[in-house]
């Protein structure tokens, strides 16, 4: 049967936070009885938008990952939960049922993405219910999607060999997929706020003036052996994306036939700007 | 009789039995008849036909003739006419003419006057169904924000939900633009700002006014105690209450202290609508009791009004340029786009959501290049990636200068446009080279004022001149915000004015923009904006004479008074008595150059604050002045009328709660501004205009604006003429009916729908690009009015504004006005700051610029604090120890040298003032630059208002007072030098001087208000 399939691209995520809002909007105020008790006014962040910065100033990144509840295949609070407090629909959907799940704190700390918020007044763990309740009345799409100005946030309604099939194609990943929960929730260009990049700028002089280097070959080497390739732009910068953080020692060199070869060590942990590489003439490398 | 006194006598002998049967109809209109006891008098002036109808306890009794003592008499004056103003399909021009040459009249009290003539309009409204049933007991109406249009979900009268609008199966869809080979659509929907979006929890906020409110200390016919503003609690009053103590206050100013002793105030933007907004309720009854107005600045186009218009005219505009169908030029012909002190992802075009977001997406797949110049790497930078060049704030025109300094050395500029369609070149390259002052604006040069590395501007400057480039300059791309609001803000609309007329603007793929504005709707479907005055009948201040006044005729409106206030000096008005500034009138060039001053001669100095709308103190500059006016006798009375319980709303005597849009009618287009902003309709995808529903009753005894207005107005004999005895329904029918949309769609379904969209122009019919025709040297082919006929110099219809005619690198204007104002030189020239980088001494003492752009989630204090679902947004507000604080941004290392990291408490401060924040370390910014967005809605004084630390986050009280320039008024907010330190728990005041001397306890502090939480 076709099943609910969220797929938010993080690439077009910038932190506009409509989507948070509008799940604001939909529950807190409002009790869909079966599905969700209200929302606390503040407070509680259903949906929440996480931010990573890479680089150093100027050279910067800044990636955005919304985050809610991913209605694991295999989820923890289902487990965690008492006398039936979480089920899951046939349809995929995950409820925490705003009856039964009374008191029963240990979902929060059961969900390992943070995703399940404990309301205080009402002494009821919370999460994002997929809004199971307007699908059910015949929407297509959720609030956060409805309202999401990039398309960043898409909502699938298929098979799962078909969603399958476009996690395939489309490289979509899940959060902690080493967790085991599989959620229904997935990632296009998770990379953008997982991976590290190393990048730099590079300069020399030409005709006698400093001049950014444009158009010079930079390699990205690591024990010898050539990682990526990449040409440094008109401002002479250059960057190697979709590393893993901490992995630890490279070696950038640069080719350039106006210059003198240079080779640049680089210690990964977090994303990191090298900074202006002043290339040496040939001339002076001769001698 | 004669036939025309037999259809009089016809016609009222029908309104007492409609009354009856509508009431027998309608439970609400028997409750409205029962709210009065009055006999009406209708006759025609020689009593030839006269009949009297009595309201007695919701009876009505009508006979015959003349009444002894009627209560009101309507009187017309001759039966011919009365038989043509009582019928439903009056001819309004008719109705206000006939009420100018006084041959029709009303005698008796204001109030009941207006009760009886709106009882009769409403007749004609009982019944009209509106909204859509969407199953289950809710029904979806439909309203339009300063955010974008909203379907309003509405259960049980309570608000449900807020989505956009998805168009329907009827409605028209958007264009198609076809460039580089691909097709392009923007979706059938409307989009929405997050502070739109937001609107349900601010509706029902705890920090609503709901009832009619006096200061506890406040006695109109005793003391005063003015001096406890801002401390002093309040207490609830009756509507009658407040509303007499009012009215009285203004009658006492005026008579006792004369014309000008008012001072009515208005934010800007803190609901939306052509009725019940401000550009037409509020000046429709501030011209109608006479009022010292406040002059606003054209506070987002300072640099380009002040400056640039000087280069190319397009003074309608402000100093900003037209912006048809820039879009499609954009997309087909542009290499590279450079967004200049640019976030349009933050500021949403100002009133038109996401609307520009999707198109900007676009840019990847056209493969067209940008590059960001922001001293933040800001929303668009992030999103859209990018180069980015972060100059120190307020030192771009350097940048600029440079990148010119490249183009005439290196050859990469249009030297054909510069010959044929500029003037004074010469004198300005000469400047650029140095052949003037020996100092060549070379790329070294500009590196120690900016911080860019020269090589960087050299590789800038070629990229750009050798590639098709559109200038995306500020928040609409052709100006609006950021470095325009500084010290050098002038010098920088100027300087980046002169780069694109030397890559030869109009040309194909060669302009202003970055797709904010420009997209092909059909702009000749006439529906005004709000900026063209609604109701308000001001043909003076208002964009109504174009063509809303021939449309729908109304009584005009007069201020009686000429004495005016800028805006930023209200304070010095008030506390010294003095204030002089320059004028926002786009009229021509000319109009910005008449100084005035306060008090304008024989006139009362300001009395008494009317203030309407969004706060002083969280939008304006230097803001504990505003406190500290507030905080005086020189004030006698202080109104406030709002929504919300926050801000300067704090400070007043009387409070008059108004509700939001959400509870009263309205009509409106999704980012319709006209006026100044004429055709901002196309940043929209698809031009939508909205019947704004009542979709809630007004919680708790909250009214809206127009109607506190009329009361207070019927207080002051003044009811008829304010309302001409309408309500806010038969107004929004009045002003549908003026518009294009009667040819369109009918009021019946307008009404329940909510909505129509306009179809979008056939491809082949879509306006030229913006000044191609000036480019190709032809006469004007784009459908703007502007400039005024009188202003073309050779021919109507071809050149620009300027004094030749071309775009001036020497400004005539300049040279006629003050050819040696050295902070405005005929020529543009780099002056650093006059707070920055180079004032040595503050810079010691400060050490680091402040930039405070306008607030990416709120629109100025709109949807800050007050609960709002905004404030668990982190990038708006952080959750400290129980208290939301506004933000603070700096650099890492910045911050490390203090000891501050993330999420810590900080104090940031200057002279001026002190705010707590909460920290953010971010490499978006270079050391030495801290980012806090302005508009905060929460003051929150530590200790005296005015003198004390505020913990409510209100930036302003730290932004300089000091105008741009000597001959201009405008702000300079992003010329802002501070220092920051991690706080250490107190409210008292400390600037750099007492920092440094060993503490002692400040009496200041001593007096805690109620409201520091």
């Amino acid at each position: 049967m076709k099943k609910w399939n969220l797929v938010i691209d993080v690439a077009k995520c910038f932190n506009c936070n409509a989507c948070a809002v509008a799940c604001h909007d939909e529950y807190c105020g409002n009790e869909f009885p079966g599905y969700a008790a209200g929302m606390p006014r503040l407070g509680a962040r259903w949906i929440d938008i996480r931010q990573r910065e890479h680089g150093q100033c100027p050279m910067v990144e800044v990636a955005y990952l919304p985050v809610t509840c991913n209605h694991c295949d295999d989820a923890p609070c289902l487990e965690a939960a008492r006398d039936g407090a979480v089920k899951k629909r046939p349809d995929g959907i995950v409820i925490i049922d705003p009856e039964k799940a009374r008191g029963q704190r240990q979902l929060v700390d059961a969900c390992p993405y943070g995703a399940i918020w404990w309301n205080e007044e009402k002494q009821l763990p919370q999460a994002w219910p997929f809004d199971a309740h307007l699908l059910d009345a015949g929407w297509t799409k959720t609030r956060g999607a409805q309202v999401c100005a990039t398309r960043a946030m898409r909502v699938l309604h298929v098979e799962d060999e078909e969603m399958q099939r476009i996690v395939r194609e489309e490289g979509l990943q899940v959060l902690h997929p080493e967790y085991g929960t599989r959620p229904r929730v997935y990632y296009q260009n998770l990379d953008r706020y997982t991976k590290a990049f190393i990048g730099g700028t590079l300069a020399g002089a030409i005709g006698g003036v400093e001049e950014c280097v444009a158009g010079a070959r930079v390699l990205l080497k690591r024990g010898g052996q050539t990682l990526a390739e990449t040409t440094s732009d008109p401002y002479g910068d250059f960057r190697f994306a979709g590393l893993d953080e901490g992995s630890g020692a490279y070696r950038i060199e640069i080719a350039d036939d106006r210059f003198a070869p240079q080779a640049v060590a680089a210690e990964l942990g977090r994303s990191t700007y090298l900074g202006t590489i002043a290339l040496a003439p040939r001339a002076a490398a001769r001698a | 009789m004669t036939l025309s006194e037999t259809k009089f006598a016809a016609l009222l002998y029908g309104i007492a039995p409609m009354l009856r049967a509508k009431a027998r109809k309608y439970p609400a209109f028997a409750a409205r008849l029962a709210e009065k006891d009055l006999t009406v008098q209708i006759r025609t002036f020689d009593g030839a036909v006269a009949r009297h109808i009595a309201f007695r306890g919701g009876k009505v009794a009508s006979a015959r003739g003349l009444h002894p003592r009627p209560d009101v008499t309507i009187g017309v004056a001759t039966a011919a006419l009365g038989a043509r103003l009582f019928v439903p399909w009056v001819d309004h021009l008719e109705r206000i003419e006939a009420m100018k040459n006084f041959n029709f009249t009303a005698d008796g009290p204001d109030e009941l006057v207006v009760w009886f003539t709106q009882t009769l309009a409403m007749m004609m409204t009982l019944g009209w169904e509106y909204g859509t049933d969407v199953g289950d007991g809710t029904k979806r109406y439909v309203t339009n924000t300063n955010g974008g249009p909203l379907f309003v979900y509405v259960k049980d009268g309570r608000i449900v939900r807020l989505t956009p609008i998805e168009f329907d199966a009827e409605d028209a869809r958007p264009w198609t633009i076809e460039a580089r080979g691909k097709r392009f659509t923007p979706p059938a929907a409307t989009t929405a700002a997050v502070h739109t979006l937001c609107s349900k929890s601010t509706v029902y906020s705890p920090d609503r006014l709901l009832y009619p409110m006096k200061r506890v200390d406040f006695d109109p016919g005793g003391d005063r105690n003015c001096q406890n503003r801002g401390v002093s609690g309040y207490e609830r009053i009756s509507w009658d209450e407040a509303l007499d103590i009012v009215a009285s206050e203004i009658r006492r100013c005026k008579t006792q202290h004369g014309q000008g002793s008012i001072m009515g105030n208005h934010g800007s933007h803190h609901t939306w609508g052509n009725i019940g907004y401000y550009i037409s309720s509020a000046h429709k009854f501030f011209n109608a009791i006479g009022y010292t107005r406040v002059v606003h600045n054209p506070d987002s186009w300072e640099g380009w009004y002040w400056g640039a218009m000087h280069h190319f005219g397009y003074s309608m505009r402000l100093g900003q340029t037209e912006t048809y169908s820039l879009v499609e030029d954009l997309m087909k012909e542009a290499e590279m786009v450079v967004f200049w002190s640019a976030d349009p992802e933050a500021t949403s075009g100002s009133y038109s959501a996401h609307e520009g977001t999707i198109r900007r997406m676009w840019l990847q797949e056209l493969g067209i290049e940008v590059v960001h110049i922001d001293p933040y790497y800001n929303h668009s930078a992030a999103l859209l990636g990018g180069k980015w060049f972060a100059p120190k704030p307020g030192t771009d025109t350097a940048l600029a200068l440079a990148i010119a300094y490249v183009w005439i050395t290196e050859g990469l500029y249009d030297k054909q446009y510069v010959a044929e369609r500029c003037a004074g070149f010469e004198p300005w390259r000469d400047y650029v080279l140095g052949k003037e002052d020996g100092v060549p604006k070379t790329p070294e040069w500009q590196a120690p004022e900016t911080g860019i590395p020269a090589k960087d501007v050299r590789a800038l400057a070629r990229r750009w001149g050798t590639k098709k480039t559109y200038l995306g300059a500020g928040g609409w791309g052709n100006g609006h915000g950021g470095a325009c609001r500084a010290a050098t803000g002038i010098q920088w609309a100027r300087a980046v004015a002169c780069l694109l007329a030397m890559q030869g603007m109009g040309k194909p793929g060669v302009n202003y923009g970055h797709l904010q504005w420009g997209t092909p709707v059909d702009l000749r479907f006439y529906f005004p904006g709000y900026a063209d005055g609604g109701l308000s009948g001001d043909i003076e201040n208002t964009g109504m004479p174009i063509s809303l006044y021939q449309r729908m005729p109304q009584l005009p409106t007069f201020n009686p008074s000429t004495q005016r206030v800028p805006r930023l000096q209200i304070p010095e008005a008030i506390l010294e008595g003095k204030a002089e500034g320059y004028p926002w009138n786009g009229k021509t060039i000319e109009g910005q150059f008449q100084k005035f001053v306060y008090p304008q001669a024989g006139h009362s100095p300001v009395k008494m604050l009317y203030k309407y709308g969004g706060a002083s103190i969280g939008t304006m500059t230097d803001t504990n002045r505003y406190v500290k006016a507030y905080r005086t006798d020189k004030l006698e009375f202080v109104v406030n009328q709002s929504i919300w319980f926050e801000g300067e709303a704090k400070f007043a005597d009387v409070l008059l709660p108004a509700c939001t849009q959400f509870e009263r009618w309205d009509i409106s287009e999704f980012g319709g501004t006209g006026g100044y902003a004429l055709h901002a309709q196309t940043q929209m995808n698809s031009r939508v205009i909205f019947l704004q529903h009542k979709c809630i009753e007004p919680l708790g005894e909250s009214k809206p604006d127009y109607q506190i207005f009329q009361a207070l107005a019927s207080r002051l004999g003044l009811g008829a003429y304010f309302s001409e005895g309408m309500t806010e329904l038969d107004w929004v029918k009045r002003l549908f009916d003026a518009s294009d949309l009667p040819r369109h769609i009918s009021w019946k379904k307008f009404l329940k729908k909510g909505y129509f969209v306009v179809p979008p122009l056939a491809e082949g019919r879509r306006d030229p690009p913006s000044l191609r025709w000036f480019y190709e040297g032809r006469k004007k082919d784009v459908p703007e009015p502007h400039p005024l006929p009188g202003d073309y110099k050779e021919e109507y219809g071809k050149g620009l504004q300027t004094q030749s005619g071309k775009f001036e690198f020497e400004c005539s204007s300049l040279k006629r006005f003050d050819p040696d104002d050295p902070e405005r030189p005929p020529i543009v020239r780099y002056l650093p700051s006059w707070e920055g980088p180079r004032t040595a001494e503050l810079y010691g003492k400060y050490p680091l610029q402040l930039i405070s752009p306008h607030s990416r989630f709120s629109y100025h204090t709109l949807s800050d604090g007050k609960a709002s679902a905004i404030n668990d947004i982190a990038e708006h507000r952080m959750l400290v120890n129980g208290w939301y604080y506004w933000v603070l941004r700096l650099n890492p290392q910045d911050a490390a040298e203090r000891g501050i990291g993330e999420r810590d408490l900080v104090r940031i401060f200057n002279d001026r003032g002190a705010v707590v924040c909460a920290a953010h370390l971010t490499e978006r910014l270079p050391r030495g630059v801290v980012h806090a967005y302005e508009s905060s809605a929460v003051y929150a004084p530590m200790g005296e208002p005015g003198y004390s630390t505020d913990r409510g986050g209100c930036i302003n009280q730290l932004t300089p007072k000091r105008s741009i320039a000597k001959k201009v008024t405008g702000t300079a907010a992003n010329s802002c030098l501070v220092q920051v330190v991690p706080w250490d728990g107190s409210g008292e005041l400390r600037t750099a001087a007492r920092e440094a001397a060993p503490a002692k306890s400040a009496a200041r502090t001593a007096q805690v208000p109620v409201f520091a939480k």
